[in-house]
């Protein structure tokens, strides 16, 4: 199961690049297009910021990763390095599970 | 160069979290390997990952992860204007097509435009294969949650959506609110999909 998600997944995100790469520049000339292709993202992984930290299966929970969340927005407000902001989280984490 | 270097050292530590993330997520450090080479889109990874990780389908996950990956197209219609490639070297030129070699490429001297593009992502590309299976190696040997995984990946999202939110903040809030209201009522994986919804006002709006 794994592995045909990881084939898809890569016949696909290959196909993107390689559609690129391929079409005429002018598609360029379609704004809505553009528009998608920047701001689809941003919808994508605002709400994979909230499956990952709320999300327990089909019920949304509180507990230590919404720690996690809180400091790294706070290095990510600092202008720390991701690996900063990613070990930060974890250990934030970490810890209220220790306690 | 030196800027492609540094940038291609920091993405590489970046890598090792994928790995790590991978292997909390059911995959073994093969998958993970594989996932590095075969993929090769930093978003688009952790995307696949967390929604099988969390019970999502097969068919949601590729469908997320390849939606992220929608942009590296744009990336290489914007590139093509200005690097010209043919034949094999093409088809290396589309894997390597990131947001990093991207960005680099762009913000490059015209002169350089090539030489940024080519090395950012080759550098990119092997140091983030090489620590996706450092991260992968040392995860199999620690227990996740202990050490805080799940919340680094909830933080790794945040910090791939920051730099976007200037631009891009109501979509984000938009696919945030969509995505919390659909946690309960579909199978884990397709909230992140519905959230896509949130780009359709911008579209409509000129």
């Amino acid at each position: 199961m794994i592995w045909s998600a990881v084939l898809l997944t890569a016949a696909g995100c290959f196909g993107f690049k390689a559609a690129g790469w391929a079409v005429p520049s002018t598609v360029l000339d379609r704004p809505a297009l553009r528009k998608a292709a920047t701001l689809l993202p941003a919808a994508l992984l605002a709400a994979l910021v909230i499956t990952q930290v709320f999300a327990h299966g089909r019920s949304l929970t509180l507990d230590a990763r919404v720690v996690s969340l809180g400091v790294g927005a706070l290095c990510l407000w600092r202008r720390l390095p991701f690996l900063v902001v990613v070990l930060a989280a974890a250990g934030a984490a970490a810890a209220v599970r220790a306690l | 160069m030196r800027r492609s270097l540094s940038l291609g050292v920091a993405v590489g530590l970046y890598g090792a979290s994928f790995g790590a993330a991978a292997v909390v997520a059911g995959f073994s450090v093969v998958q993970a390997c594989a996932v590095s080479l075969l993929v090769f889109t930093g978003a688009s990874q952790f995307a696949l990952v967390s929604v099988l990780g969390a019970g999502g389908s097969v068919a949601a996950g590729v469908a997320s992860a390849v939606l992220l990956g929608g942009r590296n197209g744009l990336y290489a219609v914007i590139l093509k204007e200005r690097i010209p490639v043919r034949g094999w070297r093409r088809v290396v030129a589309a894997q390597i097509t990131i947001d990093e070699s991207t960005a680099i490429a762009t913000t490059s001297p015209p002169a350089w435009t090539h030489v940024g593009f080519w090395w950012t992502g080759l550098t990119v590309y092997v140091v983030w294969n090489l620590s996706t299976l450092v991260g992968a190696a040392s995860a199999s040997a620690v227990d996740p949650a202990a050490v805080g995984l799940d919340g680094a990946v909830g933080a790794a999202f945040l910090g791939l959506l920051w730099p976007r939110l200037r631009e891009a903040w109501p979509v984000a809030v938009g696919g945030a609110v969509l995505a919390l209201a659909a946690v309960p009522l579909t199978p884990p994986g397709v909230p992140v999909l519905v959230a896509g919804l949130a780009v359709l006002p911008a579209l409509v709006r000129r």
